[in-house]
């Protein structure tokens, strides 16, 4: 034992091991895995060890790849964009208008009930909302507003996205929020004092300062609904399709080196936008 | 030149059913250092921060330079405010924190930063204008606070506690600082403190505020040299407050000499001695339980020394004993 302490870099290195051994088993391996199935041959009925670029050339060869990456991109970036809004717009009122920490505390919450219950039901629950004869549409029928039920309110893309931004508006939230919490308010009176009005202290303090804020919010929910499948399968009515799909299918049809290529050219992509994202901001600071 | 004055009529603060500020009233030199003496929760801070209009003004109002200004935004008022702990935005370099009122303005960046560059030599600072406020030590920290509240060109300046975040040879070196400039710019500078050393130090004026309304103001040396109530002449230390027949009376320690025991004023006995340098403090108990402390000049109390359970004399001129009114 004492020989153990005697040797700080052996104790060291054991202190590290635990953290590695789980990261090395259940990230490194199966992304090790899937590389290598992804260069396997495929029949209709076998899987055959190989190395070749059969899957990728398929992949790249055909051009349902373009659409369903452009629709991931759509997507992703459709709903950053609403849940940015949305996201940034509950954290400013929570960390500046409401004054207490006791209802800052409530109110935050508050923002978190839906996620007592599981994705699937707060998805499906949309469903006899926005269908044809559903609440939504009947209620505006009602109200004279419309004469006809609206189609594209269910299974379209517009209900994809309605259920991403609800499903992961509040990955933006919490960040947003935790950012701004952290901010000096004798900055805001400081920017007062200069003579600085709302809009100017809200574009030139807060949103600087609230930036790295911005960033985890965005790399959460960029890689939630790049990585997403089951979402664009329920509110689409299987009529659009993603890159999850796209490997989900494959799955079913058992075509793993198929699917394990199209995840590893999703994974790059994600890490790539990932990469783009984090060279305009240095989120170092907020972790 | 009488109608620059900053005039507080009877101001006053409330938060709820406690009162912060109760209706103060003081009119303000044009020119002049004005200390706001106080322990904490005094009020000190509320009234400077309803001047600078960062806090609204619950009754009465403030007047600068014949304009109320009670309720006006604090960027119209003439005030500036220079932040405890400074208040730099983190995210813009020296020199756009210096230059951001004149941004918020609508200046152009050319000018805005030619003017920010003014000001960072006037507080030797502009060698670090490229500088982040974190890549900054105090004292810098506090010159580019001070920049970039002088570039509005106030009329008053706001100082909330403004050396309490250096070291203590910092903020000696500071103050001297603070009342050069303050001559230099002949502007009011209106300063929150809770050290009575420093409103010494740097005040052309006191004002010391208790439990939310003012105790004494005027002169620093008429405030230390002749407190009127008990609290001031505690808060300013260096003073004995002795119970006499005809009343209360504070006298300075300093003021106070040693004779024989028959010859001085009161007779008490001697409880402590402590040598502190240039004087020796002796402590001495007499009629009534009170304690007396006197400063005597080392040379004075060698020549002659006492040791605790002596009996003394103590005695004090009657211009230096100062009746207290409350």
């Amino acid at each position: 034992m004492k020989k153990l302490r005697a040797n700080p870099a052996l104790s060291s290195l054991l202190m590290v091991s635990p953290l590695a051994a789980v990261l090395l088993i259940f990230l490194v391996l199966p992304i090790v895995l899937i590389v290598t199935v992804s260069f396997w041959r495929a029949t209709e009925f076998s899987i055959i060890p190989a190395f070749e670029l059969d899957n990728y050339a398929f992949l790249f060869g055909s051009p349902v790849t373009y659409t369903v990456f452009f629709n991931t991109f759509k997507y992703a970036l459709i709903t950053w964009a609403c849940t940015l809004l949305i996201g940034f717009t509950v954290a400013y009122y929570l960390a500046f208008h409401i004054r207490t920490l006791t209802w800052q505390i409530a109110l935050f919450l508050l923002c978190t009930i839906p996620f007592w219950t599981s994705n699937i039901i707060r998805m499906i629950s949309w469903i006899p909302f926005l269908g044809r004869n559903g609440i939504a549409n009947s209620t505006l029928m009602s109200w004279g507003v419309i004469d006809e039920p609206i189609e594209w309110l269910l299974f379209s893309d517009f209900a994809v996205i309605l259920a991403f931004v609800h499903l992961y508006t509040l990955f933006m939230v919490v960040p947003i929020f935790n950012t701004m919490m952290r901010i000096d308010k004798s900055l805001i009176e400081a920017a007062r004092d200069a003579g600085a009005n709302g809009a100017q202290i809200l574009w030139n303090v807060i949103i600087p300062l609230t930036k790295p804020g911005i960033m985890i919010g965005t790399i959460f929910v960029v890689t939630l609904v790049m990585g997403d499948f089951i979402t664009v399968r329920f509110m689409s009515g299987s009529q659009s399709a993603n890159v999850g799909r796209l490997i989900s299918n494959d799955i079913a049809l058992l075509q793993y080196p198929s699917a394990s290529a199209t995840a590893i050219i999703l994974l790059l992509t994600v890490l790539m936008t990932i990469a783009i994202l984090l060279r305009f901001v240095d989120i170092r600071k907020e972790l | 030149m009488s109608n620059q004055d900053l005039e507080l009529v009877s101001v006053t603060k409330r938060y709820g059913a406690t009162v912060a500020v109760d209706a103060i009233n003081y009119r303000f030199k044009s020119d002049s250092y004005t200390c706001l003496l106080g322990p904490s929760g005094c009020g000190k801070s509320s009234t400077l921060r309803m001047i600078a209009g960062h806090e609204s003004i619950s009754d009465g109002s403030i007047v600068l330079d014949g304009r109320d200004i009670s309720h006006l935004p604090p960027a119209q008022r003439g005030t500036a405010m220079m932040f405890q702990n400074y208040a730099l935005f983190p995210h813009l370099s020296v020199l756009d924190n210096v230059a951001f009122s004149l941004k918020m303005k609508g200046t152009d960046t050319a000018k805005r930063h030619a003017e920010a560059r003014e000001m960072l030599a006037l507080v030797d600072l502009t060698d670090l204008a490229d500088r982040l406020p974190d890549q900054l030590s105090g004292g810098q920290q506090q010159r580019v606070a001070l920049a970039r509240a002088l570039i509005t060109r106030p009329q008053v300046l706001l100082l909330d506690e403004p050396l309490s975040a250096l070291d203590p040879f910092l903020r000696i070196r500071m103050r001297c600082e603070l009342r050069k400039l303050q001559k230099e710019l002949g502007i009011s500078f209106i300063h929150v403190t809770h050290g009575q050393d420093e409103a010494l130090a740097l005040a052309d004026e006191i004002i010391v505020m208790n439990n939310a309304v003012i105790e004494q103001s005027g002169p620093a040396r008429d405030v230390f040299n002749a407190p009127q109530t008990k609290f001031v002449a505690q808060f300013m230390g260096g003073h004995n407050v002795v119970a006499l027949p005809d009343g209360h009376f504070a006298i300075r320690a300093d003021a106070v000499s040693v004779t024989a025991p028959t010859q001085g004023a009161v007779e008490g006995s001697v409880t402590a001695v402590e040598y502190q340098g240039t004087h020796v403090s002796v402590s001495a108990r007499i009629t009534g339980d009170q304690e007396v402390l006197a400063l005597i000049p080392d040379t004075t109390f060698f020549a002659n020394p006492y040791n605790p359970g002596d009996r003394i004399g103590l005695h004090w001129d009657a211009s230096n004993q100062h009746k207290l009114i409350a």
